[in-house]
């Protein structure tokens, strides 16, 4: 990257006048525009840190843009997910991406790459790019994408967010320390609540995700003091910024003096997630070992239909609750005051868990069995699977 | 010694909502005891069932990271400021 050996293309006169509050700049000028349209730059996911940051790589002359994700674009994006528009709801995220950027600035080249990222395809779809921007919203991806920019030897722009709190770095660059010099391991799935569980100020990736693209712009032109070596923690509900010291780890696995990474692992079970493969888990076995049942939206319609009279009780927070509930729902309670309200719940019924996508449910339905329930369902998928597959005048959030 | 220990957002439901405690102690390991002792259901996220601190949880005094000083060990200043800095994943979702 910024080899000065590699020829640095031309700019015709509508770029010059497209990019002139550039041109004008201190630090950039000519000749870093120019650097700017020799550039590439891959973002990992185009969601909620990957729609502002792309736009701004688009709108600032990056002279190609990969995208990676294979997901669609749903109404509930659009709070933040600012690259996507309402008409593109049901369709492909990089395809929208990829029409918006075009509309934006058509001088920019734009890869797309409509797949998961995974071990197998991961060092082949990095390789062609200056910088890797980690927009991911899960650990298997965050480790997989640090662990490709340090075999690789490239610059891992890192951000990441939860509610009203956001952090940035860049790891791997000039020598630096890598994500995993900053944690060593994922924490156990579901003991972090997701944006979709935990919520999300749809402003905040906006924040982090421009911070990122200053970061990138910065590592391409060489200028300025990257936020390599440092954690950027933002605070929107106190307005604030700290910074945190980031130092390399000699013992670091993969980027340490004596790594043992050397190559790419499975992801999903270096951070305790099933596989595509066994995520697909019949739904009504298995059981035994979890002491509850786990049924899908049909088969607990169908039981309702067939007479089935379960206590049905919901476990999310009271606040999800005012948005949308079962009308046949007996009790609320969160999930994780459930051990404590036990009294709340009766022994002598079977019980029927739900929360809004199965998961808290599921660990609820375990401190039930484990306190002696014996006959308890999980909803799989939640009030959301059934706004989507039985009741669909239910709205979904 | 008296001691702000700044919770995160993903922990702030096991603290009561608050985003700064006020805790005591010599070391930063006494601070991180006098902050679960006021919130025990804080205990189980930042510590392992041995009682390490888990590995995706990090501890700042002031800008350092305990890893690089003394860990648990490390001597706390009156009026220092205590981070706690977990890994969160969010972005596209």
């Amino acid at each position: 990257m910024n080899d000065i050996t590699r020829e640095l293309p031309e700019l015709d006169n509508d770029e010059i006048n497209r990019y002139s509050r550039h041109l004008i700049l201190p630090n950039v000028g000519m000749e870093g525009q120019r650097k700017l349209k020799g550039s590439s730059v891959l973002c990992v996911g185009t969601g909620g840190l990957g729609s502002p940051l792309a736009l701004y790589l688009a709108a600032a002359g990056v002279g190609r843009i990969g995208l990676v994700d294979f997901d669609v674009v749903d109404a509930s994006n659009l709070q933040r997910q600012i690259i996507h528009g309402t008409a593109w709801v049901g369709k492909s995220k990089v395809e929208s991406a990829k029409a918006r950027i075009a509309d934006l600035n058509p001088h920019v080249q734009v890869d797309v790459y409509e797949e998961p990222l995974n071990s197998e395809n991961a060092l082949q779809i990095l390789a062609p790019y200056d910088v890797i921007v980690d927009g991911t919203d899960n650990f298997p991806t965050r480790y997989l994408v640090n662990d490709a920019c340090v075999l690789l030897g490239k610059p891992n722009v890192y951000g990441s967010i939860f509610r009203f709190e956001g952090q940035a770095s860049v790891f791997n660059h000039e020598d630096g320390p890598c994500y995993r010099c900053l944690y060593e391991e994922p924490p156990p799935p579901g003991l972090v609540p997701s944006c979709a569980e935990g919520g999300v100020l749809g402003i905040l990736p906006g924040i982090i995700g421009v911070i990122q693209a200053t970061e990138i712009v910065k590592i391409l032109l060489g200028i300025g003091t990257t936020l390599s070596g440092r954690l950027m923690l933002y605070d929107a509900l106190n307005m604030n910024f700290r910074e945190l010291k980031l130092r390399k780890n000699p013992k670091c696995v993969i980027c340490g003096d004596n790594p043992t990474v050397t190559e790419l692992i499975d992801y999903n079970q270096f951070c305790g997630v099933p596989s595509a493969d066994e995520g697909a888990r019949p739904t009504d076995v298995a059981t035994e070992d979890e002491g509850f049942a786990r049924l899908s939206v049909a088969e607990i319609k169908a039981k309702l239909d067939g007479g089935w009279q379960p206590f049905v009780l919901d476990v999310r927070k009271p606040h999800e609750a005012d948005i949308v509930k079962l009308g046949f729902a007996d009790a609320l309670i969160p999930h994780e005051e459930v051990g404590a309200h036990l009294a709340e719940i009766p022994k002598d019924r079977e019980i029927l868990v739900h929360c809004k996508m199965g998961g808290r449910s599921a660990k609820a339905a375990k401190v039930l069995a484990d306190a002696g329930y014996t006959s308890v369902t999980n909803m799989e998928g939640g009030i959301t699977g059934w706004a989507k597959e039985i009741d669909l005048s239910l709205p979904t959030y | 010694m008296s001691v702000s220990v700044m919770i995160p957002t993903a922990l702030r439901s096991y603290a009561d909502g608050n985003a700064s405690i006020d805790c005591s102690g010599a070391t930063v390991g006494e601070v991180l005891g006098s902050l679960t002792d006021q919130y025990a259901g804080l205990s189980k996220h930042l510590r392992t069932g041995e009682g390490k601190l888990r590995s995706f949880v990090n501890v700042y005094l002031g800008d350092e990271d305990i890893r690089f000083l003394d860990g648990e060990d490390t001597p706390v200043q009156d009026g220092a400021t205590l981070t706690i800095v977990p890994s969160i994943a969010g972005g596209a979702a």
